[in-house]
């Protein structure tokens, strides 16, 4: 199937770098002489009229320039990434959450612009705040961007028919990225209306466009560069355009280089996270376990503004059958305005939300029918032949799960496991155990259609070495390594004759977030389109030069074969620059195949499915409610894979950060909508020791995209997200042990040990 | 003798001599904005993330010891003679990698490279003194380093392969000891050092008899021991903390005493060097120690400094009132002692006089027959904040309890004894019955808080089934009491 030259086990082309010190970062980038430093005024109220800011103290305290306010922004005092015009940069009539930029000061350093910024004396009315989703909707509050609506079959008849019929809810807590390496903007002013930012975002294209927008100049005015991020996981998508936007601002006005970096504690405070739900969901099912219909209400605390609200929320729908076919299903989406941070892309983008909504369901029947909860998945695993159709009117045309499922089962020795699990728990002991084993399918390609295109530009040097860009930016996944290695193969040189070029919207334009797990499928796709364009003319070239045939020409071992010569490829480049062969091309790739019409709720939003599985055994102390994860199995799906080191490595970690999300990671805001875990020292990201004490990762080496992607691989990004579930939902059974198994624990996420705790009490008292 | 007014240290391979520098300097800004060593990154601010993470060399007893500490929280006043060593000076002279970052190339272990720097420190200081840790060992080294990308497998990979990318032959802080000793030995002039910049004043005392001289001197000065409180009062509240007098310098505060009448703990002893004699004396706190902070802030913080800001929420109070345990408090050569739990009043209120501090911690030697037990929640397992954290000691005679010592972290305003539950045990027999008859007695004790760590109701909660927890280990049945990792 592959090129013996394609290396599985390449590490990272940045990784020598990382472990001295000596890749360069935004705020590592030597400053010219005379580089200011911006910081934001930040609100202190959750909602409030501002009746006035001074910011005389502000301007006359040391080492300060001046200060920005929405009067200073010669175009648009808006960053919305879908053109709502819902979110101002810097607050001016009312301020919408705590946090909410009022104002930058811009001082000779960063010290001095903190300290400043919080000298304004700001006077506030306050008006009602509302912090939560579910509080919103049952106020019949707004919403942020219009809701969406699945629907297939007739619901209400299926609900009244059914033999058995549950209704309930779910709390899904959100997630901060907590990317190690915070928000940053550096601009530096150039001659006319130019400007040239680094930063740390996953969307150059989109900075620059709303630098240009918000500075009131032509995109070709701005250029965006970004070498590599220190962890984006969606947080850097949309959310670094204040950051970007402030930064130009400053650089232009003042004509100095402007860098902007907020601390930790204002990161996360004035930027977005996951979105957390509430989620209603009322299910029909036969006695053995087989859905027949549901109905399923997503709300979601979108914050103040729409930001990705739309499409993050429509994605949790997409996801809300799992793998799961259900014959008859009603699902509303309810993007709830609140008075918080506006929410924004997470790893995964609302589909593990969809997707532990149906988990739950799957333990609700179980523990209803006194099963196995690994029983009542596979009587509703989506089919190969009939009950394939997706809520949103997609065929299911490659179900490789009950493959998956088998194989899981049979190597994580789940039903031996199980057995002892529930001889343990027989005991009756103050420690419980539980085990579970929980299914992922996840539906690649962005659903706004567009998005699905991506661009490249490939240069060889008349030396023979080779310079590679594309639209997508390196945030540690490994894409630059991942698309150096596919021009490598194409040109048949070794990795190393490959130089990777930091992402600038000057090489490369109108490129996509690099996001929605989308990097090498199209930035791959886009990169070898470019290699093959040159190949092409070299190939044309060879056949003329040594009066040779197509056929006989082959790139491979630095060599390039001509019949039975062979020549050196520096030295063929050499002869093909001589006799001016063009040497550079762009590359181009838009995803085949997809459509999607909302409005209907049907299409094909989905190029393909990845798959995966996981199978976690905890046990819980039942007294205090803290838990260990003492064993986790994993088989996932990555197709052919590209690189299967950094494939685990990406399994590995979506595994470990879901699991966070569901276990210890909890975000609290106090009444006055103030967030109280704002750092590391109060936000409790999983740890070394937090991972499973045995951990087996193993990919599905079987698997082939049945779509013509880049060497038939699948995407990675988030999917292995989702497989921390199996962790929560172990705990649940462990929870549910406690009553013999016969009540749903509705074990709200994040399971922290409070709540751990709270369950167990929960169900003695029932029990 | 007049004060010396420059602070000398090695950074790297050199000396470096400053004076034009304030109180609340920290050593992250120091590297990376003034030596442009940017190879050790800011991620947090707050020591609790390990991006910082460098190694500070010092004299310990007289040998030349390097510690993992966060750069962020450092205060470069406190750097007087000791030797920093960044990311940047671990490679070889022709940029050949150390055993610790080949390892973790080799293992992929970085994925965007952000917390690498931190991650390849911690390692080379847990490398350094024992190059073929467990595992355990491994995650105990890691609690300070967050890494939100690899999920941590590869790493810990790594780390287990480290021996087999090279020996220590190479290593320059080994190789080189013979010299950095000598050299940083002719940096000690016995002198206080006092530094003036601004309005600000830093001083580090000569000695303890000094220290006691300059707090009379600045009655309102910041005493500053391993910063990892203080640190974050710069850099997160940007407070000014002018006039400082530093402490983790003093030898004399550094001592550890352990004879037949019990511990004697100075001041200025980090939980680094006491875990060993504290664990091997009291074997109850084993379980408990590691899971006080992480190794960074655990090789800077000190007991002194954990029992004088008179927080709620710190670890060693509640240990050391169950203990027993009295402080010594001094003010010129004035000395007094009282027990541990009444320098505790209120709610950043401590038994503390102007100009006096905290010189000595003491703790009865074990009795026997008594059975202890010292309890940490937290949301999660290491380098947390408790959400509560209990002590017991009690004396059972005959199946009677004769005496409790019962003290709560997390539950009031202070760290403090719970009267009412104590009360109840006192006389009664050791059962289960009479522990959760006891706990139920809490709720006159306390009525805690509930915030981002933990409700009211979970607190008390956790309390009153830590009392049967109590029970339970220390009976028959007892086996399953408690979740324990392998």
């Amino acid at each position: 199937m592959k090129d013996e030259s394609f290396k599985l086990d390449q590490r990272h082309d940045s990784a020598v770098k990382h472990v001295t010190g000596r890749a360069e970062y935004a705020d590592d980038i030597p400053e010219p002489a005379g580089t200011l430093h911006a910081y934001l005024g930040l609100s202190t109220r959750a909602h409030a009229k501002l009746l006035s800011v001074d910011l005389s103290a502000v301007r006359g305290a040391a080492g300060v320039v001046g200060v920005l306010t929405a009067g200073d922004i010669p175009g648009e005092n808006d960053v919305s990434p879908t053109g709502r015009n819902d979110e101002p940069i810097f607050a001016t009539d009312k301020v919408e959450f705590w946090g909410q930029p009022m104002f930058a000061v811009v001082a000779e350093t960063r010290d001095a612009a903190r300290r400043a910024a919080l000298l304004a004396k700001v006077d506030y009315e306050d008006l009602p705040h509302t912090l939560d989703a579910a509080e919103a909707r049952a106020q019949g509050g707004d919403y942020v961007t219009p809701p969406l609506k699945l629907e297939r079959g007739d619901v209400a008849p299926a609900l009244a028919a059914a033999e058995h019929r549950i209704k309930g809810q779910m709390r899904v807590g959100g997630q901060d990225h907590m990317y190690l390496e915070g928000h940053i903007a550096f601009a530096i002013p150039g001659e006319d209306d130019d400007v040239s930012i680094h930063s740390s975002t996953q969307h150059p294209s989109e900075a620059q466009h709303m630098v240009a927008r918000v500075l009131g100049l032509n995109s070709s005015d701005v250029t965006i560069n970004v070498r590599r991020m220190g962890g984006g996981f969606g947080g850097k998508e949309t959310q670094m355009n204040l950051f970007c936007a402030v930064a130009a601002l400053a650089a232009k006005k003042w004509n100095r280089a402007v860098k902007i970096r907020p601390d930790r504690d204002d990161d996360m405070s004035a930027t977005g996270k996951r979105h957390d739900f509430v989620i209603d969901y009322d299910v029909a099912f036969d006695g053995e376990g087989k859905i027949q219909a549901l109905e399923g209400n997503f709300a979601a605390r979108c914050g103040f503004s729409s930001d990705l609200s739309g499409p993050v929320t429509d994605r949790a729908l997409f996801h809300a059958d799992n793998a799961y076919y259900y014959p008859n299903v009603l699902l509303h989406s309810h993007p709830m305005k609140t008075n918080t941070v506006s929410n924004t892309a997470f790893r995964g983008f609302g589909g593990p939300q969809g997707v532990i909504a149906a988990e739950r369901i799957m333990e609700e029947i179980a523990y209803a029918l006194n099963k196995d909860t690994l029983e009542i998945r596979r009587a509703n695993f989506y089919g190969t032949e009939d009950r394939n159709v997706t809520p949103y009117h997609q065929t299911v045309e490659d179900n490789i799960m009950p493959r998956i499922i088998d194989e899981l089962e049979a190597s994580a020795d789940y039903q031996a496991r199980r057995n002892a699990v529930l001889a343990h728990n027989a005991k009756g002991g103050i420690t419980r155990k539980g085990i579970a084993l929980t299914p992922v399918k996840f539906g690649i390609s962005f659903t706004a259609t567009w998005y699905n295109q991506a661009g490249s530009l490939v240069h060889i040097y008349n030396d023979g070495s080779i310079a590679l860009n594309h639209g997508g930016t390196e945030m540690g996944q490994g894409l630059n390594t991942k698309v150096a290695q596919i021009a490598a193969d194409a040109f048949g040189v070794d990795f190393e004759r490959i130089k990777i070029t930091k992402t600038t919207t000057e090489k490369v334009p109108n490129t996509s977030a690099t996001a929605a797990s989308s990097g090498s499928d199209l930035n791959g796709m886009a990169a070898l389109d470019g290699c093959e364009q040159i190949k092409a003319r070299l190939v044309e070239f060879a056949c003329q030069h040594w009066q040779a045939k197509p056929e006989d020409i082959r790139f491979a071992n630095n060599l390039v074969y001509i019949g039975a010569d062979t020549v050196a490829f520096p030295d063929f480049i050499k002869q093909a620059y001589m006799a001016r062969v063009q040497l550079s091309a762009a590359g181009f790739y838009k995803t085949p195949k997809i459509h999607w019409d909302r409005e209907t709720g049907k299409g094909r939003p989905f190029y393909y499915f990845a798959y995966g599985a996981s199978c976690s055994e905890v046990t819980i102390d039942t007294l205090t409610g803290e838990y260990s994860v003492d064993r986790t199995d994993i088989l996932h799906d990555v197709g052919q894979s590209l690189n299967a080191q950094l494939d685990i490595g990406q399994v590995e970690g979506a595994f470990i950060q879901g699991m966070g999300w569901l276990t210890t990671e909890e975000l609290w805001w106090d009444k006055q909508g103030q967030l109280r875990t704002h750092a590391p020292s109060t936000y409790k990201i999983p740890l070394a020791s937090d991972r499973p004490r045995e951990f087996n990762v193993a990919l599905a080496d079987w698997s082939v995209n049945r779509e013509k992607t880049i060497k038939r691989s699948k995407a990675v990004g988030e999917p292995p997200f989702m497989l921390g579930i199996s962790v929560f939902e172990a705990l649940s059974m462990a929870v549910a042990s406690v009553a013999d198994y016969t009540v749903c624990p509705r074990l709200d996420a994040p399971a922290t040990p409070e709540r751990v705790l709270m369950a167990v009490d929960r169900l003695q008292d029932r029990g | 003798m007049t004060p010396r007014t420059e602070i000398r240290f090695m950074l790297n391979g050199r000396n470096v001599y400053l004076s034009d520098i304030s109180a609340s300097d920290t050593l992250l800004d120091y590297l990376r904005l003034n030596q442009r060593l940017t190879g050790t990154k800011e991620g947090c601010a707050e020591g609790d993330c390990g991006a910082c993470t460098i190694l500070v060399g010092r004299f310990h007893q007289g040998n030349l010891r390097y510690e993992a500490v966060n750069a962020c929280i450092r205060l470069m006043a406190s750097l007087d003679r000791c030797h920093v060593v960044t990311i940047e000076y671990l490679s070889g002279p022709q940029g050949r990698l150390h055993p610790v970052q080949q390892a973790m190339v080799e293992h992929h272990g970085s994925q965007c490279g952000f917390c690498t720097p931190g991650f390849v420190m911690s390692l080379y200081a847990l490398w350094m003194q024992n190059p073929d840790p467990s595992e355990t060992e491994i995650e105990t080294a890691l609690q300070g380093n967050l890494c939100r990308c690899t999920g941590y497998a590869p790493i810990i990979r790594a780390a287990k392969a480290i021996t087999s990318y090279g020996s220590a032959a190479h290593d320059v802080l080994i190789t080189e000891r013979e010299g950095i000793t000598r050299n940083l030995s002719a940096l000690e002039d016995n002198r206080r050092v006092e530094l003036v910049k601004d309005n600000s004043r830093a001083i580090l005392p000569a000695d303890v008899d000094d220290l006691a001289q300059a707090l009379l001197e600045y009655p309102q000065a910041t005493l500053v021991a391993g910063a990892t409180d203080v640190g974050l009062w710069v850099t997160k509240f940007l407070r000014d903390i002018s006039p400082v007098i530093f402490l983790n310098h003093l030898d004399g505060l550094k001592q550890i005493i352990s004879d037949g009448s019990g511990i004697s703990i100075g001041s200025g002893v980090s939980y680094s060097d006491c875990g060993k004699v504290l664990c091997e004396t009291y074997p109850h706190l084993s379980a408990f120690w590691d899971r006080i902070a992480g190794w960074q802030i655990r090789n800077m913080g000190t007991i002194g400094g954990n029992v004088a800001n008179g927080s709620p929420i710190g670890d060693m109070p509640p240990v050391l009132i169950a203990l027993g345990g009295e402080i010594t408090l001094r003010r010129g050569t004035e000395r007094r002692s009282l027990p541990i739990e009444e320098y505790f009043i209120d709610y950043g209120k401590q038994d503390l006089a102007e100009g006096e501090f905290l010189e000595q911690i003491t703790i009865p030697k074990p009795q026997a027959a008594n059975l202890h037990a010292a309890y940490k929640i937290s949301k999660r397992r290491d380098e947390d904040i408790s959400s509560v954290c209990a002590a017991f000691n009690v004396s059972v005679d005959d199946g009677i309890i004769t005496s409790a010592r019962i003290a709560f972290g997390g539950m009031a305003a202070t760290p403090k004894r719970a009267s009412a539950a104590e009360a109840a045990l006192l006389g009664a027999p050791f059962s289960e019955a009479t522990l959760i008859k006891a706990a139920a007695k809490l709720a006159e004790d306390f009525t805690p808080l509930s915030d981002w760590r933990a409700s009211a109701e979970y607190r008390l909660k956790v309390a009153q089934n830590l009392f049967r927890r109590f029970y339970l280990e220390h009976s028959e049945t007892g086996a399953d009491a408690r979740l324990v990792q392998a």
